[in-house]
């Protein structure tokens, strides 16, 4: 069964200098422990690849229920320098809750 | 204040363009203590320092006479006091737009405290060779383009000027958290040996400063993620105890909601490393941190650790970096994109005939690209609109974009349509980490006193 990242959790996206950092909250427990197999650190770079250089780091919050992902070299560079239409990649989150999750547990 | 048991702290602005209503609100019904303005983005006092080089703007946030103007009656009436970064990069002169905004409205006892320091561009060229974070240079590198150098002041300097017992506290940059600590500092007589009440009253702090998007602001997606009447969405206040218990809320029947989920989601705003939050009051962990729901539209926050705030004090350094020239044009119907892609290369081969080059010169197609690049698979839009920017030190190059752009009407391809135009100076941004000793931090009050 093929769902997105969007079913199983909220997310939002905040910048810093050139990097961005973009939360993944799971709205359950269950759904929480397939996002921190599902997520990694490259997957994400995957999904980035069209706006960011990378690396992307991550952290892991259990008691929120919440991954924090920090993607480097955010396309364009600082908030006042930037000549992108989104110089605070405010728009960005879109992206991690569009990526594709497999999975195999009914988690209803 | 002082030796208090419990304060109410509400947001009444969480940027510069915030909304008015919702602050009033606040004061009127919200019963707070004290409310803070934070309307200092990054980007927001490199442009107020531009405007007071260039002679065109007071240097403090342009909407400080107007803000006040709403807010100090209702402010008067109900014994609440306010904090705020208004003050830019002339937080003097905000101070005394303050006073005589409070003067015009017959608050013949209003009085200000001014906090003054942050602005260090006349200590950095002694330091030439601190180390630019972002670049890895040295500061030698942008000094002859610097424009602004502000350091981000800490809570212990706003608990100083809140201990004036000053109507408003007005400064330039102060790191956004610390403006909420401040004032806690300030009731409860909190010192830097307390890590664990500097670790709450920073997370709270930063779950308050960006007002709106605690409560429900930045939050909504139709269908999954509803919020109930964010036309009028209520700004948030914490309940702060001398212990340091917080509970963020927001008034009654105000549009928004204030959950799990939309603190969850604040919490995390703009942090890197979770257990390595630095700020100029404390290294704050919010890795153990877990929010609970404490009633309607309030929740408790628990689990903030915190360790000793660093030597330094981080520095935003802004300097002149060329001009940002930019034009857009909209095609839409059958073949749209194709039209707007032909009339972007003809726009490059025409700067490039004039003998214009660029630093980076982007291409975008809004409606397909502009905002997450160039992904497989994508259904064309009905309607796109081209955006082409350069970035130059030249002014006449950066014209060329726009200019370029328009004269595609009638000599690019069929259809392109509501052009626009425009050229801006570039204020870049870097920083720098500048040692505590070196920065002199002094507090003018104005009024009766």
């Amino acid at each position: 069964m093929s769902i997105t990242v969007r079913d199983l959790a909220h997310s939002r996206a905040g910048d810093k200098g050139n990097s961005v950092n973009i939360s993944v909250i799971a709205y359950r427990v269950q759904s929480f422990d397939i996002l921190v197999r599902e997520l990694t650190e490259s997957r994400v770079m995957d999904a980035y690849s069209t706006i960011a250089k990378g690396p992307v780091k991550r952290y892991i919050l259990p008691n929120l229920k919440a991954i924090n992902f920090v993607i480097e070299n955010v396309r364009g560079g600082s908030v006042t320098a930037s000549s992108a239409l989104d110089i605070h990649g405010k728009s960005l989150s879109s992206i991690m809750l569009a990526i594709p999750i497999l999975i195999n547990e009914i988690s209803s | 204040m002082g030796n208090q048991d419990k304060l109410r702290i509400g947001t009444g602005a969480g940027f510069a363009g915030d909304r008015w209503e919702p602050a009033i609100d606040l004061v009127e019904r919200g019963e707070v203590d004290i409310i803070v303005f934070e309307c200092l983005a990054e980007r927001t006092i490199a442009r107020e320092t531009l405007s007071l080089l260039r002679g065109n703007g007071p240097g403090y946030s342009p909407k400080l006479k107007k803000r006040l103007q709403s807010i100090l009656p209702a402010c008067e009436k109900n014994n609440t006091r306010i904090v705020t970064n208004m003050g830019a990069a002339a937080p003097l002169s905000a101070g005394h737009a303050a006073t005589t905004v409070a003067k015009e409205l017959g608050l013949d006892s209003f009085t200000c405290a001014i906090l003054l320091g942050d602005d260090v561009k006349e200590i950095l060229p002694k330091h030439p060779g601190l180390i630019l974070m972002e670049s890895d240079e040295p500061l030698e590198s942008v000094l002859p383009k610097m424009a602004s150098a502000n350091a981000y002041l800490g809570a212990d300097n706003v608990a100083k000027a809140m201990a004036t017992n000053a109507n408003i506290v007005v400064t330039g940059r102060v790191a956004d958290p610390s403006l909420f600590l401040g004032a806690m500092m300030n009731a409860f007589k909190w010192s830097y040996q307390d890590y664990d009440k500097l670790a709450k009253g920073t997370a709270a702090g930063h779950l308050l400063e960006c007002a709106g998007q605690v409560t429900g602001g930045y939050f909504a997606d139709p269908g999954i993620k509803d919020v109930h009447n964010l036309a009028e969405l209520g700004f948030p206040y914490a309940d702060i105890t001398k212990d340091g218990d917080v509970i963020i809320s927001k008034v009654s029947n105000t549009g928004g909601r204030v959950d799990i989920e939309t603190c969850s989601e604040q919490l995390l705003y703009e942090i890197n490393d979770p257990s390595n939050y630095i700020t100029p009051d404390c290294i704050l962990d919010i890795t153990n941190v877990s929010l609970q729901q404490a009633g309607k539209d309030r929740v408790k926050i628990v689990g903030a650790f915190a360790r000793q705030r660093t030597p330094t004090y981080k520095v935003s350094v802004g300097y002149f970096d060329g001009y940002l020239g930019e034009g857009q044009l909209s095609y839409g119907g059958q073949n749209a994109v194709a039209r707007a892609r032909l009339a972007g290369d003809i726009v490059r081969k025409r700067l490039k005939l004039r003998g214009f080059s660029f630093d980076d010169l982007r291409v975008d197609l809004i409606g397909l690209n502009s905002l997450h690049g160039d992904g497989s698979g994508r259904v064309e839009p009905h309607e796109v609109r081209l955006r082409v920017t350069g970035k130059s030190d030249n002014r006449s190059a950066a014209e060329a974009v726009g200019w370029e752009v328009s004269a595609l009407y009638t000599n690019g391809p069929y259809g392109g349509a509501g052009d626009f135009s425009n050229v801006r100076e570039i204020l870049a941004i870097q920083s720098v980490l500048l040692p505590r000793e070196l920065v002199d931090v002094n507090i003018v009050l104005l009024g009766d006193t």
